[in-house]
């Protein structure tokens, strides 16, 4: 059904035809228009994108919906996209936090509107670009392009130290992808002519993600281990890993909500996409070889709980959600280092799972902080009373990110350990005292703001949300008790890449992950 | 040495740009400053005409009979590519200073006669195949612009830019020309193929190492790389600035031109002596272009020290000059480089003609409400000179950090690269004043001969950044070897 139509560019480019159409036919003054326009675009891109989970083939293990047409044949560069189950589940997240971006922007964003529509929809058009890409060329023009409209929309639209936070997050991401590129040219040598010494495979020219990663596989684990870091500065500082998270919390705490969103839900999972899709099937000797892993462990578990320990103390609650992405994503890098199905199927899941608990924890503060302007913790208390809809979303949120079985959070977090556990007791041991730590500053941030005294006299006409905040709400509500109870189709759909990726790190591919057969969350019985 | 008829054809487009700027000269001492509009109209078209005399030359069969005028041009397709650039960056220079130099007291037609001259030079250098043929050339080309950086006289910083551009030039000439008399010294011939090969089984003495390294010192200089680029910020900043622009683009291609080919025709024996300096240079450049631009608020200095830094991307292609990507990078470098720095230099220029002084990067403030289509150009020319895909930055420092690693200097492509992502923090400063801060002005609107700059400019910076394949297959033809 699907064969004939570039279904993947079209998901691609429907919200750059919709930025488009808003520069040259929407007069800026109709904002009305303006949002329209950029609703239907990400609306129509969220519809285009569910036909990939329905017609995805579960068993194939190779790339699917493949897009293939020459673009620059002198260097070897194709346009060539294509995906496997990582990168479907992250399309759709991307798509439907589009959707949700756009919606809870209407009032948010007050000026320059048209700007700002068409900066979120380019940032759509690339994102989902990246996870199309089947080509390295590509993918880093898509890579890098990316950072310019996100740069824009924390410039003009954040907060008050913007500026900073912009050209940090600019530069720090960009510091680390220019070694990626050589990581690729590299690449790009040892398949042709070789270079430095080293004998090259004598191929033709080319970039094409497949053949590049099988010329990786083979070479030799000294040089392996070169490249392995020359691509993890590019993927680490974009996840962001210990000790290159320093930009993330400025960047979350200034970005405004759409972007803070975007940021957790998306960009965040390009540095743990690469690690997943690229890293470990093209460098598997070096990710195996003992101090290498040690080390990404090492950074993992000390991202986990210092990063625990450092939200535990936040005064501002964006900047407490931003902290908390750091411990979170630790655990995305655990489980994919443990390089077990377990592992890399838990690890997936909760790139996802984070998206949707940090992106609704980040819609909920952007909500109280378009009507009180501050998200200082110690103006709130006692809003449960006045905001009783608000305080449910919250809550479930806040134990969806915690990891309360029934919710998505669990699934993820288990899993992983598990992972983690086949692998080593104490890597078990230490990521497990950073869930304790998440549920006391989640559990203590929710005590502050909604429990107590209504002490704050601004806070004593705060209104409860409206049905469009609910609306931007609900779908993540539902996804998470969806992933919560049922997450066997996720499982699924992941199950033949990750098959393909354990095997290439040499895991062992058999011990599926405990919760993928199984209906009930509750009913894990662990390793 | 044998003339034959046919080389005063291939001459032809270099002998009519010559007419044309005495025709110039002549009509400008009779019309004065009252017909100055229509003498900068008459340059565009003569320049043209010249371009068009070019492409008959190039289509000549006659071009592949070997060096005319006893071995003293060579006009093969690493020449034509750097004439036909050359003379796409004079007519943006006439372009962009039409409203500029019309709107100051000094005469205008003599300075559009002066860049033809400088024209002329240009395109005689690049088509040099003898020491003393390039030497002339490269004098014709620095005399004229001597004159163009003092254009206007009475100002004191145009004044002063215009005798250290003299000084500091005639000394680099002296030592050039010093190298040339001791590799003359020492092999007796000064044809580039003959050096090649007389020097192919020579032993290596001092005294022609010696002889060498002056060369490449005083090319060094033209280029403007580090240490050789102290003129560079006060001559880009106290000339005119349409002539800055040109200066930041012409002059640079023609040496680039000239470096390229000496040291790829006649001294590859050699390479072990040039190859570690010119790689010290060229990392020594990278980084002190970059990180003294970190430190510039006026935009003019700003944009020098940053042409100082793609000096030193550039001289990586250099490096590579063996490999398949060098001398092809330099090319695409090059070309993707006089788009995306003339269209930078452009808006500095538009904003100027609209009464703002553009000194400051304050000055950008808020251009993305006065004038938001001439606000994404520039943040496109910023993009690009920061080499960020997909813009044609990225794709010749693609070729150029390839060809590094190719020939062997991982280190240089680390320091490159790292420099891309500093340069990114003083071009964003820009970026950040047009867009983040509010107005500091009304909103305006512009038409005149530089939007024609600005479209060509950022079309090129486009389409060499998206669709380069054609480019690239054209520019592989024109690498010496390939002809």
């Amino acid at each position: 059904m699907l064969s004939n139509i570039p279904i993947l560019s079209l998901v691609a480019y429907v919200p750059l035809l919709g930025a488009l159409a808003i520069i040259f036919l929407v007069p800026r003054e109709n904002a009305a228009t303006i949002k329209a326009v950029a609703t239907a675009a990400v609306a129509l891109d969220f519809l285009l994108s569910l036909p990939l989970w329905f017609s995805f083939d579960r068993g194939a293990a190779g790339y699917q919906f493949v897009e293939r047409a020459s673009w620059i044949p002198s260097l070897g560069v194709e346009y060539h996209f294509g995906i496997d189950g990582i990168s479907l589940v992250l399309i759709l997240l991307t798509t439907l936090m589009g959707v949700i971006a756009v919606t809870c922007s209407y009032t948010a964003i007050a000026e320059r509107q048209k700007e700002y529509y068409v900066l979120l929809l380019l940032l759509q058009t690339f994102m989902i670009g990246t996870f199309c890409c089947l080509d390295f060329f590509l993918f880093y023009v898509f890579w890098e392009v990316m950072l310019v409209p996100m740069y824009f929309l924390i410039g003009v639209w954040g907060g008050e130290r913007r500026l900073y936070a912009a050209i940090k997050f600019f530069l720090y991401t960009l510091a680390g992808s220019v070694l990626m590129l050589l990581g690729i040219i590299a690449l790009y040598f040892l398949n042709t002519s070789g270079f430095l010494g080293y004998k090259g495979a004598g191929h033709a020219a080319t970039f094409s993600i497949e053949k590049l990663t099988a010329v990786a596989a083979a070479l030799p684990a000294g040089l392996q281990v070169w490249l392995f870091f020359a691509f993890f500065l590019g993927f680490a500082i974009k996840v962001p890993m210990f000790p290159f998270h320093t930009w993330l919390p400025d960047a979350h705490t200034e970005a405004p909500t759409a972007g803070s969103v975007i940021l957790a839900a998306v960009l965040l999972k390009m540095g743990t996409y690469g690690f997943v899709r690229f890293s470990l099937p093209m460098f598997p000797q070096a990710v195996q070889t003992p101090w290498v892993l040690r080390l990404m462990v090492v950074l993992a578990i000390v991202g986990i709980v210092y990063g625990a320990m450092v939200t535990l103390v936040q005064k501002d609650m964006k900047r407490l959600i931003a902290y908390s992405s750091v411990s979170h994503l630790g655990f995305v890098m655990l489980g994919i280092f443990a390089l077990n199905m377990a592992g890399i199927q838990g690890s997936v899941l909760q790139m996802v799972n984070h998206g949707v608990s940090t992106g609704a924890l980040f819609l909920l503060v952007g909500i109280v902080y378009e009507r009180r302007h501050t998200r200082m913790i110690a103006e709130y208390g006692g809003l449960a009373r006045q905001m009783p809809l608000y305080a449910t979303y919250f809550l479930v949120m806040a134990l969806s990110s915690m990891g309360l079985p029934i919710l998505n959070g669990f699934i993820g977090e288990f899993t992983i350990l598990q992972g983690a556990f086949a692998r080593s007791f104490w890597w078990a041991f230490f990521a497990a005292t950073g869930i304790v730590l998440g549920a006391a500053y989640l559990l203590w941030l929710y005590q502050r703001v909604f429990f107590g005294e209504l002490s704050n006299p601004a806070n004593q006409k705060l209104l409860d949300l409206t049905w469009r905040e609910q609306l931007t709400l609900v779908p993540l509500v539902i996804l998470a008790f969806w992933i919560g109870l049922y997450p066997k189709p996720i499982f699924d759909v992941l199950r033949a890449p990750s098959e393909k990726i354990v095997a290439a790190v040499g895991g062992p591919t058999a011990t599926a992950p405990a919760m993928a057969g199984q209906i009930s969350a509750g009913a894990g019985t662990g390793p | 040495m044998t003339f034959r008829p046919a080389d005063w054809f291939l001459l032809a487009p270099e002998l009519f740009l010559t007419a044309a700027g005495l025709l110039l000269l002549g009509l400008a001492t009779v019309f004065g400053k009252a017909k100055e509009e229509f003498l900068a109209y008459l340059a565009v078209l003569l320049t043209a005409v010249t371009a068009a005399i070019l492409a008959f030359v190039a289509a000549a069969p006659a071009r592949h009979a070997g060096p005319i005028l006893g071995g003293m041009f060579v006009v093969d397709n690493f020449a034509l590519f750097f004439q036909f650039t050359i003379l796409l960056s004079l007519l943006l220079a006439i372009l962009a200073s039409m409203r500029f130099v019309g709107s100051a007291p000094y005469a205008g037609g003599e300075y559009y006669a002066l860049l033809l001259f400088t024209g002329v030079g240009m395109l005689f250098m690049v088509a040099g195949n003898n020491l003393i043929s390039i030497y002339v050339a490269l004098e014709t080309m620095a005399l004229a612009s001597y004159v163009l950086a003092g254009y206007f006289k009475g100002e004191r910083k145009s004044t002063e830019a215009a005798m250290k551009y003299f000084i500091l030039g005639a000394f680099s000439s002296g030592v050039l020309l010093y190298g040339l008399s001791l590799v003359y010294g020492v092999a007796g011939q000064l044809g580039l193929p003959e050096l090649a090969k007389l020097l192919e089984g020579a032993d290596r003495t001092n005294l022609i190492v010696l002889g060498i390294l002056l060369l490449l010192a005083g090319l060094l200089f033209k280029i403007a790389a580090v240490p050789f680029h102290f003129w560079t910020p006060d001559v880009y900043e106290g000339a005119p600035t349409p002539v800055t622009a040109f200066f930041s683009v012409g002059p640079k291609l023609a040496a680039y031109a000239v470096l390229a080919r000496v040291f790829y025709v006649a001294f590859p024996r050699f390479h072990a002596d040039w190859g570690l300096i010119v790689a010290v240079v060229s990392a020594a450049t990278m980084i002190w272009g970059n990180v003294a631009a970190l430190l510039q608020s006026n935009v003019k200095r700003m944009l020098a020290y940053s042409s100082i830094a793609h000096a030193g991307y550039a001289l990586l292609g250099v490096l590579g000059f063996r490999t398949s990507f060098g001398l092809w990078g330099i090319l695409v470098y090059l070309l993707a480089y006089t788009f995306m720095n003339f269209g930078a230099f452009a808006l500095v220029i538009f904003l100027e003609t609209k009464g703002y002084a553009a000194e400051t990067v304050a000055d950008f403030s808020g251009l993305a409400q006065r004038n938001m289509t001439a606000a994404i150009v520039m943040l496109v020319f910023l993009l690009s000179l920061a080499g960020l895909p997909p813009t044609a930055g990225f794709i010749g420092k693609y070729y150029l950090f390839t060809a590094a690693l190719k020939a062997g200097y991982p280190w240089l492509v680390v320091i490159g690269l790292l420099m891309s992502a500093v340069s990114l923090f003083y071009y964003f400063r820009i970026a950040a004043a047009m867009f983040f801060s509010d107005a500091a002005g009304a909103k305006f609107r512009h038409s005149d001969a530089l939007t024609a700059v600005v479209v060509i400019c950022a079309a090129g910076t486009l389409i060499v950044g998206l669709a380069p394949e054609k480019v690239l297959a054209v520019l592989r033809a024109c690498v010496p070897g390939a002809y």
